[in-house]
């Protein structure tokens, strides 16, 4: 057993201790507390708001809640009873008076195509209705779409107060209203072949990226330092140049009529009529990726490999090593902590990347975030958009995840 | 040893420049015997390291051949040519243990499984590192790492070791014992070594022949006694060991005796070395534990005195006195004559033979 040890004042060495460790905990919590702040209020919670729309119906479900709760004892197979399609007609006649109709009839039209104009209609003619006649058959008259049963299955599933069904469009499937589950037609099927398009841009990016600054990072760590410095400001100038500039830029390049094709044409290599088609498509989503992304690959490998001794490669060929074996061996294992710090960077990056492809990239080269945006600001349905950036935001997670337990986070360094 | 070649490694008029304007290494012609342990010695930008980087194949001589074994090597790239080499800061492998590290040499040699496990608990017996095969670079003290580093080096049996300032990250205590350890290494496995230092007494201490380098040239090349004892020229006495000088005119000159005017006046008597006719200039090398206080016997040169500052070191205890108008004049007093009661400002009479007092190139 060991003696408690005091401090020379009589306190016990332990508690002083954790005294001492808590005051300077504090200190640095202080420190980081503005910033902290910041990024709760201003990114993390605005996030989490953001993405919880994937799920969340909850605005619907309180605009025909009580339609919601009768619908739950319709199990779908005949058309509702009385009960349901009377609560259904309150509840709508509540909602245009209050001006919401509209709403419902955007939200609803997302579940099942036609919506939109049935609700319109039935607006309309809702003041016609005769309380104590039968409402079906009154829904009927207004419209026929009311006798078609998968109107109401839709009515039901509508007004759920969450539900995942984004998330299967996201992969294109749909859950049918007999509650299976399938692939969309064929022809309707696009964010797979997009979630697929930007793995392989982002694989291939990353590739690139690395093919080209391997040897130029090693140049870099080699070089004499006022060489040095010059080539790292070649490197880091396209960084301090603004995304779109560097974008545009690629633009004048590489359209048909460009500097690219211009020269290619003149030096005889490409005849007039065939000019290369280097944007709208992959390719330009490719040349103009990799070269914007290259200074996050080259940072995290300069930064290992200034630490790479000379003398290690020395040392490996005057044991009798070719420089190629040395190089194999020695160096190249040397420089793992920076390849997989900058294929990180440089996938996480281009997996969500946005302003290039949608720029340069055409209808063939764009990708998974263009489609987001999309929804977004064009189809404006934000729960598809919200449940897309989830998913992406998890595979990025993974990636991360995995990265940490092969390499471990620590070994990220930016210079 | 009758078989072993004199002329193991031969230098022949090498020189060496980086810049086309001056020359790191300038004509230099240098023999190493088969077996020899030898040191190049010298401040640094003399051109010691360039010439090991020369050897072992990191540089090109600007011109002249190097022989090693009696092959010229100038176009012999590092890996082929077969020679051992420790570096200052130990160039370990840092992702491989100290087994694979010690492997590396053999694999590359295709040397099979068995034997490549046999040399290595060899070599690492030898350097009493047994039981640290597993062991990363970054678990190993310093001293240890030295070990592997001096272990990876002659696991493959070259005939050649090189090493540059192998000890240099060592802490005191480490590097006097490491001098020993590869000192005995050496005697015990009879390799060629040519030794990198700008520590003097680790080139005393090792040595078979040291040869001290400045200004990209060798300024004398002797075994350790005689490099201390009978320096050739200023630079060799005042950068092996401790050095008075007095600077003067030659008067008088006869064989084994001069008589040199100091700057001061007085006149010394010392054996001239490098001085051959009066009228020249010289500068005058006199180690301080060759002079002898309050002198008895008849001295050639005995003058006084006055002590300046007294500084204990422990062993011995070192006094600054004015001599002859050097302000800067050292004695060293072994602490064990402990009777002799020094004050400064004391004066003090000295004297030393002639023989001792060498008349250098000014």
């Amino acid at each position: 057993m060991t003696a408690e040890i005091r401090t020379s004042d009589g306190e016990l060495l332990s508690v002083k201790l954790k005294k001492v460790e808590r005051r300077r905990r504090t200190t640095a919590f202080l420190l980081a507390a503005p910033l902290l702040f910041f990024i709760v209020f201003a990114y993390v919670i605005p996030i989490f708001q953001m993405l919880g729309r994937s799920i969340d119906n909850a605005e619907m479900n309180s605009f025909l809640t009580e339609t919601h709760e009768v619908m739950q004892t319709w199990d779908g197979s005949e058309m509702p009873g009385e009960d349901v399609t009377s609560t259904f007609y309150y509840e709508l006649k509540t909602a245009v008076e209050n001006k919401y109709h509209g709403k419902i009839a955007t939200r609803l039209n997302y579940e099942k195509g036609g919506f939109t104009s049935l609700i319109k209609k039935t607006s309309r003619k809702l003041k016609n209705f005769d309380e104590n006649d039968n409402f079906l058959d009154q829904f009927i008259d207004v419209h026929k779409k009311w006798g078609n049963i998968e109107y109401w299955q839709a009515l039901k599933r509508g007004t759920d107060a969450y539900h995942f069904r984004k998330y299967l469009t996201t992969f294109d499937y749909e859950q049918k209203f007999d509650g299976s589950i399938e692939r969309i037609p064929e022809k309707l099927r696009i964010n797979v072949t997009l979630w697929l398009r930007t793995i392989f841009v982002a694989v291939g990016v990353t590739f690139c990226c690395f093919i080209l600054a391997y040897p130029i990072s090693h140049l870099l760590s080699v070089l004499p330092t006022r060489y040095s410095n010059l080539l790292m400001i070649c490197v880091l100038l396209p960084f301090w140049t603004s995304l779109l500039v560097r974008t545009s830029s690629w633009m004048v390049l590489l359209q048909k009529q460009g500097v690219l094709n211009d020269t290619l044409v003149s030096l005889g290599f490409v005849a007039d009529e065939s000019r290369l088609e280097l944007m709208y498509n992959m390719t330009g989503t490719f040349i103009a990726m990799t070269q914007i992304l290259l200074p996050f690959m080259v940072l995290p490998l300069y930064s290992v490999m200034k630490t790479i001794s000379p003398s290690l490669m020395r040392a490996a060929t005057s044991m009798g090593a070719t420089p190629f074996h040395a190089f194999r061996k020695i160096y190249f294992p040397l420089t793992y902590a920076g390849i997989s710090a900058g294929s990180i960077l440089v996938f996480v990056l281009a997996i969500g990347y946005y302003i290039t492809p949608a720029l340069v990239g055409g209808a063939k080269g764009i990708l998974i975030s263009n489609r987001i945006a999309y929804h977004m600001q064009q189809s404006l349905d934000w729960s598809l958009a919200t449940a897309m950036a989830t998913v992406l935001l998890i595979a990025v997670l993974v990636v991360y995840w995995l990265y940490n337990k092969i390499v471990g986070i620590d070994n990220m360094r930016l210079g | 040893m009758n078989s072993k070649k004199s002329d193991f490694v031969k230098f022949e008029q090498v020189d060496k420049s980086y810049d086309g304007k001056e020359l790191v290494v300038k004509g230099l012609d240098l023999d190493i015997a088969e077996g020899e342990f030898l040191t190049l010695l010298g401040p640094s930008g003399s051109g010691k390291t360039t010439t090991l980087m020369m050897l072992a194949g990191f540089e090109t001589p600007t011109n002249g051949e190097i022989y090693f074994d009696g092959r010229p090597i100038n176009n012999i790239p590092p890996h082929k040519r077969g020679i051992g080499m420790v570096f200052q800061n130990y160039a370990l492998f840092p992702h491989l243990s100290v087994y694979e590290n010690l492997a590396f040499p053999l694999k590359v040699r295709k040397v099979d499984k068995s034997e490549i496990e046999e040399r290595i608990n060899k070599t690492l017996k030898m350097v009493s590192l047994t039981g640290f095969e597993n062991r990363m670079p970054a678990q190993l003290s310093g001293g240890q790492q030295q070990r592997v580093a001096v272990a990876r080096a002659l696991v493959f049996d070259p005939k050649l070791v090189l090493m540059d300032e192998p000890l240099g990250a060592l802490d005191k205590n480490l590097r006097e014992s490491m001098q020993y350890e590869l000192k005995h290494i050496h005697e015990s496995l009879g390799v060629t070594v040519v030794y990198v230092t700008h520590d003097q007494g680790e080139a005393l201490t090792m040595s078979n022949r040291i040869a001290v380098f400045n200004d990209g040239k060798v300024q004398q090349l002797s075994g350790p006694n005689e490099l201390y004892e009978t320096p050739v020229n200023s630079f060799v006495a005042s950068f092996i060991g401790e050095n008075n000088t007095f600077t003067g005119t030659v008067k008088e000159i006869a064989s084994g005796s001069a008589k040199i005017e100091t700057d001061s006046g007085e006149t010394i008597v010392a054996n001239p070395i490098a001085v051959s006719s009066s009228g020249e200039k010289s500068r005058i090398s006199l180690r301080p534990e060759r002079v002898s206080i309050d002198p008895n016997e008849q001295l050639e040169n005995k003058f006084t005195s006055e002590i300046r500052e007294i500084i204990y070191h422990g062993d011995h205890t070192r006094v600054r006195v004015n001599l002859l108008g050097n302000d800067d004049f050292i004695l060293k007093v072994p602490n064990a004559s402990s009777d002799l009661k020094l004050n400064v400002g004391d004066k003090l009479d000295l004297g030393w033979s002639s023989h001792d007092c060498r008349a250098l190139d000014y």
